[in-house]
């Protein structure tokens, strides 16, 4: 197990270490940088006064000597500075991470809260007129794109009480906080509560079929005991990495969704700096996200051998 | 003495009456969702195919006497602010999600196939560099993966095919090095190799057809995937550019403005992303029960 860590934290590593060299390049195939932008927008046309603001930025000088910049930098806890707003990086983007993560975790618990007992539902009652009703519900729940139903949400919002609900100001209050964000979380978790509805059922269908299922059974164990006891536990196992997995990818539903209620989370920043151009956001944004998924990944497969006892990771 | 029956007897005509026809036919009675959605992928297939012969209108003419008509009134489902068809618009945008969703979803495929079968097949340090790209590019989500792509390469029809392409070859290349994995131990490669078959050959006709129905299954879960972040890009305004009716940018963040006063706007374009999305997942998941029962998730 020992051995097994640290392969694969050394591997994490290496992934991360792909990411960021990655994005700096594709960030850097783009034709026309913030230099091109900002002489665009103030109609400047001297060519000495873009080299000027190239040099600058850092922009003249070669891409492994930018690269190692930025990465020397992040060791430092030096993201460089927002191209945009000339403040550091580091200060535009923390206030907005708390933001981010109280809407993921809302979406997160919602997907929990209506994923697996719904999941659980249509299995136990497989093939009656129920479980095609669950099933057909969370397929369309995959289906829809997370952006129309907060749009759809938001329509809503306005033939009942006529007016759009406001994000700018940060809440007060822990439960204003939950009313608030619980919306725009409804229309992220809503896919994701598909998801894992879906999974729950076939998981439990799997675990349903076993033989200590039916020696449970032939014992006369309660149905009720049977479900929720017996499979219910088993059964839990795969639907644990899926949420997992689920809460590092809730992000692109987070992006759309944070654009449509105009929340100002991480997730929308994103796309504003990457029309902006703003590589120092971008990048670190970028790595941030994936240094989330990767830990989540791992965290993953540590809860796994905890959970079940008869994975045991040769080294 | 006992005299042994070899006449083939009724087994012949079993054979003979499973036929394709039969086989299709047989399916798809016991996967009624399946069929739905078919027909819903058919439909928007055809409205792609034939947007000309559908539509009186066209979905880039602008005519500002008619911004914000409501349904009704000789355009079905009303015009958009600019005055545009949007009955005509949803139609063509089958062509641009469609070619978006099967370019991307193709090109996905072909680079997944060609790294999961290198890297099953090959093994060893070849294996070991194609995991780890892999792994690069699965550990970022989907759309931001696409998004960082898309606005790198530039807003357009093909740019846009690759940015979507790009984030789902790991997921195709995982599945077939694993399929590919459990078929180079299998007799028949090693009777492959007995004959004088060279490696190459051995794995593109021998091991390759045999990925082709975790292939087919993959390819269709990704290809409302495909349709779903086209919308998505296109909605941040990162996809498919104008004057393409795409229907992501019909969707474009001034809906949330038009939702107060041009619901239309809004609801219908959406329909048509989830309904095209809806049939390709249904008709997927029939498709995984049918080729490949052990995929079911």
């Amino acid at each position: 197990m020992g051995s097994y860590l640290v392969r694969r934290f050394f591997l994490m590593l290496l992934t991360l270490f792909g990411i960021s060299v990655l994005v700096f390049v594709m960030l850097r195939l783009v034709p026309g940088n913030i230099a091109d932008i900002l002489f665009d927008a103030a109609g400047m046309i001297d060519v000495s006064e873009k080299g000027k603001l190239e040099h600058e930025l850092g922009l003249d000088k070669p891409i492994v000597v930018q690269y190692l910049n930025w990465i020397g930098g992040l060791a430092h806890g030096d993201l460089g500075y927002s191209y945009v707003s000339e403040k550091p990086a580091l200060d535009e983007i923390a206030p907005r991470i708390p933001i981010t993560a109280k809407l993921a975790g809302l979406a997160l618990a919602f997907s929990v809260l209506f994923g697996v007992p719904l999941g659980v539902i249509s299995a136990v009652r497989q093939n009656t007129p129920l479980d095609y009703i669950l099933r057909v519900v969370s397929l369309s729940g995959l289906s829809m794109p997370s952006f129309w139903l907060g749009l759809l949400i938001l329509m809503a919002f306005v033939a009942y009480s006529g007016t759009l609900p406001i994000y700018t100001d940060p809440p007060i209050g822990f439960w204003e906080t939950v009313w608030l964000y619980s919306v725009p979380a409804a229309a992220v978790g809503f896919r994701s509560s598909a998801l894992v509805m879906r999974l729950t059922r076939s998981s439990m269908l799997e675990v349903l079929r076993q033989d200590y299922i039916r020696t449970a059974r032939a014992k006369g164990a309660s149905d009720r005991n049977v479900n929720y006891h017996h499979a219910l536990r088993n059964a839990l196992l795969p639907v644990v990495t899926v949420i997992g997995i689920e809460a590092a990818f809730l992000m692109g539903g987070l992006i759309v969704t944070e654009t449509v209620f105009n929340i100002p989370g991480v997730a929308r920043f994103l796309v504003e700096a990457i029309r902006w151009r703003d590589y120092p956001i971008v990048q670190n944004l970028v790595m941030f996200i994936a240094v989330v998924a990767v830990s989540v990944n791992f965290l993953i497969d540590l809860l796994y051998a905890v959970l079940d006892p008869r994975i045991r990771y040769a080294s | 003495m006992t005299i042994i029956d070899i006449t083939p007897g009724p087994a012949a005509e079993i054979v003979r009456a499973d036929t394709v026809w039969s086989k299709i036919r047989h399916h798809a009675t016991s996967h009624p969702l399946g069929v739905i959605g078919a027909v819903i992928m058919l439909v928007f297939v055809c409205a792609a195919i034939f947007a000309d012969l559908i539509t009186s209108y066209s979905p880039t003419l602008t005519n500002s006497a008619i911004s914000l008509l409501p349904p009704g009134h000789g355009h079905v489902l009303g015009a958009d602010p600019m005055g545009r068809d949007i009955f005509s618009r949803i139609v063509y945008g089958a062509r641009i999600s469609l070619a978006v969703g099967i370019g991307s979803t193709v090109l996905g495929s072909v680079f997944g196939v060609v790294l999961g079968l290198a890297s099953g097949y090959i093994g060893g340090w070849v294996d070991l560099i194609i995991q780890r790209i892999v792994d690069i590019l699965q550990a970022v989500p989907l759309l931001v993966l696409a998004l960082v792509m898309a606005a790198s390469l530039g807003p357009a029809l093909d740019n846009t095919i690759v940015a979507i392409a790009i984030p789902l070859i790991p997921y195709t290349a995982r599945v077939i090095r694993s399929n590919t994995l459990a078929l180079r131990e299998q007799p028949f490669v090693e009777a492959a190799r007995a004959v004088g078959m060279s490696e190459f050959r051995i794995a593109v006709r021998h091991v390759l057809p045999n990925t082709l129905a975790p292939l087919i299954v993959i390819a269709t879960a990704q290809l409302g995937a495909a349709i779903l972040t086209e919308a998505s890009l296109s909605f941040l305004g990162l996809g498919v550019p104008e004057p393409h009716p795409s229907w992501g940018r019909m969707l474009s963040e001034s809906a949330a403005e038009y939702v107060r006063v041009a619901p239309w706007l809004v609801i219908f374009p959406g329909l048509a992303i989830s309904l095209a999305v809806f049939g390709t997942n249904l008709f997927g998941d029939a498709l995984r029960d049918i080729l490949d029962p052990r995929l079911r998730d």
